[in-house]
Order: C-alpha cells, then structure tokens, then sequence
C-alpha cells in the first residue's frame, strides 16, 4: 500500500486525558486501573475509568448526541489540539472531502440499559426523552464525530468487536485510496457499560485483579473505557519544501485482515488468523519480519488469547521486542485497536518500548522477548495487533518517517 | 466529481413477501404481483449444529442473503471478502439482555452475549463457509446500505478484491420499537468485481450527490424502502430487475446520498425469472 501520514493524534484512557499524560504513564510504566464501582455493577473486577465523562456535557448544539460514549469522545477530540488539526484539514479539502471512521463495540448502549430501569411501571414503555438513534445506535459516535465538525462526506462506524478501533485504518485507506476524500477522521470510542461488564463475567473472562497479560498467572481481562482518534491523510508529494517530512511523522504502512473461521468467542487455537493478519500487513508494508522493532500485542490476558497470539507472534518473529500495554489502559474493546495506534506512534515518535504492567512472571510457555520495563529505544517500525469475538484480526504498521535514513 | 465502480455479479435477497432474488425480480418488473407476508427465516446452512442453534434472525437473514448471492456467481465464498452492513443488530437479543440487567439479578448468557456483538453474523459466516478472508463490519443507522455499498466498491476499486456485500436488518421488541420501528426482516447481498465476468449482471458507478432519493412507482414497495434500512438498495435492484441503463439516488447520509449509474452488461439475460445464473 502507499503509506498514508497520520498527520496528527490523540488518545485519553485511564491513563489520562492527551498524548502527555498517556506518555508520562507509559514512560513510568504506570497503569490506570481501578476497583469496579461502575453503576449497578457489582463484580469482582477492575476496570479503566476515564475519570470526569460524566461531567463534561456534550456541546450545546450536539445536546441530542448526549451519552456516556459521546461524552468520552468529546473529551478525546479536544485533547492536543486534535479538533484545530481537524478544522484545518476541512479548510484545505473541503467539508465532503473529509471521512469519518469511527469504531467501537458497544457506542451508547448504557443509556438504554438505564432506560431500561425507567420504563413505565404499567406500558412497558421506555421513559420519554430517550434518543435510540442518537446514542445507542452503532453509528452514534462517527455521527456525533461529522456533526461536531459540520461534515458533509463519507461516514460509518465500524462495529467488529475488539477489532474495531483498528479496522477504521483499512476502511480509511480504502477509500483514500479511491480519491473519494482527501483525508479521514478515524479513531476508537467504548465506554464501560453494564452490557460488556456482565456479558465477558458471563464467559468467566474478568479478572478479579489488574489483568496481567502473558503472565505465567493471568486469569481474564480488565475492562477499559477510551476514546482514541487520527487525521489520516496521503503523505504530500510536491516537490516544495513543505513536502518534506519530519523525521519523527507517523505513517501507516501496512494493513493486514482476517477472519478465524473457527468459532464465536475464543480464537483459533494457533492464531491461525491473528497469523495470517500479521503476514498481510507486513506484505502490505512492504517489510519483512526484521523491520519490525516492537510490536503492541492484543495481549487481554485471557489464557487462551495470550497463548494464542505467541504461537501466531513467534511462528512468524523470532525476539521482536514486544508487550501488551493492556494491563496499563484496561481493555478498551472496540476503542482498542485505535488506542494502541496512537500508543505505537508515541513509541515511533518519542523513542520508547512501553512495558507491560502488571505482569510480574512471563508465562514460561509463551516465548516471547516481552518488555518488562519501559525502554527509551529508537523503533523505525512497529506492528499493532487487534482480534475480536466472531474470529476478527486487524494488524496495523506503522513507521517513522525518517526510518529509511537509519539502516 | 470521483467515482467508484465494480461489476455486479449476483444478488441475493430476502425481504418480506420476496422469497429470492428472481422472484423479488418478477415483483421488481410487476409490482402488481406483489403480496406482502412476514419474512420467512430459513435455518443457517453451513453451520455445525451447535452453532446453528445459537443464531437469531440477523445471522439467518444474512446468511441467507449471502448463500444465495455467492451460489449465483459460482464462486467459492471462501475467496471472497465481505463487508456486512446493518442499521443495528439483533434487537430481540438486546432488548433480552437490558431487561436482564435491569433486574435484579443480572446474569447474562454467554451465548446472547456473544450474539449481541455487531459482527456475529460476520463471524458465524465466516465459520459457515470457511472464509479467512478480510471482512468489514458497518453501521450508518438509516444509512448503513450505502455505507456498505461505498465500503464494498472501495474494496474492488482500491485493491481489485471480488467483494461481497450483506445488508441485512431485522425487527425490534416492544418497547424498542417504539423508538426503532423496523416492521419485519430485510437482507440484500451483492457479489462485487473489478472486472466484467460472464455472469455480470451491469456496472455501476457511484458518486456522491445532494439530490433526492429515487422513490419506487409501486406504493408497497416504497414502504419497504422507507421502513427497512436494508430496502433502501431497492431502486438499484428495481433497474438491475429492469436490465436497463438507469440512474437512481440512493438514501445515505441526512445530506449525502449516492448517485448511481447502472450499465447492464450487454449479453445479460432478462429477468423474467428463467436466468439460470439467478436460480
């Protein structure tokens, strides 16, 4: 593929609010995690809170939008100036140039799931003033993402489980590539809600400490809320010198997909298509295995996940330098592909190999060069694993743009 | 103004009172005949039987729409990537999972929870048929079949993948439908391909227009379209129906809709039902 700039980028989790905040605790090696107080939730859990959604109201204009989910994308769009970099970019290309790709796994769902608790006693009814379409509905976000920029082109959301957030990359690329639009919104918002809590504790997956991927004693997943985003745009070409580069952009090199084929809710048992994800992207880069110096793995911390995604990683790798920053952030579902984007281009950008916390003794039977401590470094490439229910694989490459002058 | 193109290679649908894809033709070119009836959900084929057992109407309609499209074209499904594209989801199963939580006591079952994920029917058809390949997961609530369509197109147009589309939607519970009133089940599914093969049923160019959207002379079949997210696909099945050159509007966006240019390939049979590739 031709490598696309991720002209600019933002993420908040339970890290923090902005690419500072999100750096500092992966610099630290610092998690987000806390004890489930979340609602009506009353589980032996953790979870990754973003701290303050619920006060921040969406804008006046957008008051309909207003949820949990369209809260926590606000926030995020206003973070490192993400929103002036956007309006920008409408200025150059136009308001139906610009496409919005926005995944996640449950969008607004919360707010039914309180309206559910307020129907009336005697119909049935949903209380009045509920907005299925606004809030609920899958689309929720990429709408409220177009009506906060007054947008006029090309937009969906993207709802493939935990692949989502990453997804939003190849759809993007897509139809860049078709010159249907000159640049594209993409990006990740889930926001914790009862659905997900109950439903991954139905499948006994919800850890009741910190999750701690590819752990010798790890035992489920913690979930995580976050809103992630990036302006993806051709990389210029003009012969002027504002076509050069900075050394230190961010530019997606290579998209890989695929379908498992093997059953709704555990992967392949050899990762036969997290595999086959990887190998697409690293074809579509134009890389071969060697040119990837770290990759963010999936990594939940579920046992048959992690074991999963070593055989996959380590059929194809031999000692990349990787982790799964999950035990840091919490698993933020559909929000997770775009989430650990933007972790993989602060580590392009800023020089770091960010540690997986939590995790105190390697599973000896996943053999993989796991960062356990957090390491100034100088990655030219990195890849970025996603996989979801329904047997999903999304893998991202991303590449610094100076890399070439390195080797 | 940029457009996409791609050959359309087979249909499949299932809607209400439209039991396939050359009968939906027979009622496209004869309205008259017409006689609306609840959709009818055959069982999931492919499935094992435990898989089988767990699905609820949007794998069934899907399935059923994208079995019937891949038999047409003759191809192996497992070649082709997909994009699925609902304005929802599985509403029976959502509205039995925030009743559950609503109570008191909140125990959900992994299986409707692993149903209520957008993408169960993605998963389940990739399992059904053995495809490994990319698939893409969309919803743009009204506007989640030219969202779909743009997707597909774009998957043919950018990396000359043979692409299949399945738009699908189904009906909500009370007290959903209050507020989401999809009457009954819909499901449309496309084979898309960068190049004319024998089978191709036209090609279609596709831009991006403000105008109005193409209403259907037939008033039932214009409440199918307007009541079901998935029957805004019916103008463009109406002119491949009619195997004529035609330009429709389709619903997208509040203020973006799809401009559609339909070149039957020459060679193509009529549609009076008796087109093998479409049995």
């Amino acid at each position: 593929m031709k490598p696309l700039l991720l002209a600019h980028f933002t993420a908040t989790s339970c890290l923090g609010r902005g690419l500072d905040a999100t750096l500092d605790a992966l610099r630290a090696a610092r998690g987000g995690l806390t004890r489930c107080d979340f609602e009506r939730a009353s589980l032996d859990t953790w979870v990754g809170a973003v701290e303050g959604v619920d006060a921040q109201p969406v804008r006046a204009d957008l008051s309909d939008f207003e949820c949990r989910n369209n809260r926590l994308a606000q926030i995020g769009l206003t973070q490192d100036d993400f929103s002036g970099h956007v309006e920008r970019a409408i200025e150059r290309y136009g308001a139906g140039r610009v496409g919005v790709f926005i995944g996640t796994s449950t969008s607004g769902v919360l707010e039914t799931e309180l309206a559910y608790q307020r129907r009336d006693p005697q119909s049935g009814a949903l209380p009045p003033g509920f907005r299925y379409a606004q809030t609920h509905n899958p689309y929720s976000p990429a709408a409220f993402v177009r009506a906060y920029f007054g947008l006029r082109g090309p937009a969906t959301a993207i709802s493939s489980a935990c692949s989502s957030g990453a997804k939003v990359f190849a759809s993007a690329r897509r139809m860049l590539a078709t010159g249907l639009i000159d640049a594209a919104i993409v990006g990740g918002v889930d926001s914790l809600c009862l659905t997900t809590l109950y439903g991954f504790n139905s499948l006994e997956l919800l850890s009741p400490q910190p999750c701690r991927p590819f752990d010798v004693d790890r035992d489920g997943i913690s979930i995580g809320e976050a809103a992630a985003f990036a302006l993806l745009e051709r990389v210029p070409t003009g012969d002027g010198s504002s076509a050069k580069l900075d050394d230190n952009a961010v530019l997606l090199l290579g998209v890989g997909e695929s379908s498992d084929a093997h059953h709704m809710s555990s992967p392949h048992p050899d990762g036969l298509g997290a595999r086959i994800a990887m190998e697409q992207a690293l074809a579509s880069a134009g890389l071969d295995v060697g040119a990837i110096d770290y990759i963010n793995l999936h990594g939940t911390a579920t046992p048959g996940n992690d074991i999963a995604e070593s055989r996959a990683v380590t059929a194809l790798f031999d000692g990349t330098p990787c982790s799964s920053t999950k035990g840091a952030t919490g698993h933020t579902l559909g929000a997770a592909g775009a989430l650990e984007a933007v972790i993989s281009a602060l580590a392009l950008r800023d020089g770091l190999l960010p540690a997986g916390v939590n995790t105190t003794e390697l599973d000896p039977a996943l053999p993989l060069d796991y960062v356990l401590t957090s390491r100034e470094a100088r990655p030219g490439a990195v890849l970025s694993n996603s996989f979801g229910f329904g047997g999903t694989n999304c893998s991202l490459v991303f590449g610094r743009a100076g890399r070439a002058q390195l080797v | 103004m940029t457009r996409v193109s791609a050959f359309i290679e087979s249909v499949g649908l299932l809607g209400p009172g439209l039991s396939d894809w050359p009968h939906a033709a027979r009622v496209l070119a004869d309205p008259t005949a017409y006689v609306s009836e609840r959709t009818a959900l055959p069982p999931p084929a492919g499935l094992p039987s435990a898989e089988r057992r767990r699905t609820g109407p949007v794998v069934r309609i899907a399935l059923a729409a994208g079995h019937e499209a891949v038999a047409a074209s003759g191809r192996d499904a497992a070649t082709l990537a997909t994009v699925f594209t609902s304005s929802g989801g599985d509403g029976h199963n959502c509205h039995t999972i925030c009743e559950t939580l609503a109570g008191d006591d909140r125990q959900l079952s992994p299986t409707r929870f692993h149903n209520s994920v957008h993408n169960a029917p993605a998963g389940y058809w990739s399992i059904a048929t053995r495809a490994m390949a990319p698939s893409s997961v969309l919803c743009a609530h009204d506007g989640s079949f030219g969202a779909g369509l743009l997707d597909s197109l774009c998957q043919v147009a950018a990396d000359g993948t043979p692409t299949l589309l399945i738009a699908f939607d189904t009906d909500y519970p009370s007290p959903m439908r209050e507020v989401r009133p999809i009457p009954d089940a819909f499901g449309v599914a496309l084979v898309l391909t960068p190049e004319a093969g024998p089978l191709a049923l036209a090609r279609i160019d596709v831009q991006f227009t403000d105008a109005p959207a193409t209403v259907l002379a037939s008033r039932e079949l214009e409440r199918l379209r307007r009541e079901i997210p998935a029957a805004r696909s019916l103008p463009l099945l109406d002119a491949l129906a009619a195997q004529r050159a035609a330009s429709v509007v389709l619903d997208y966006l509040p203020d973006t809709r799809l401009h559609v240019n339909i070149v039957p390939s020459s060679g193509a049979s009529g549609v009076d039902g008796s087109s093998g590739r479409a049995s």
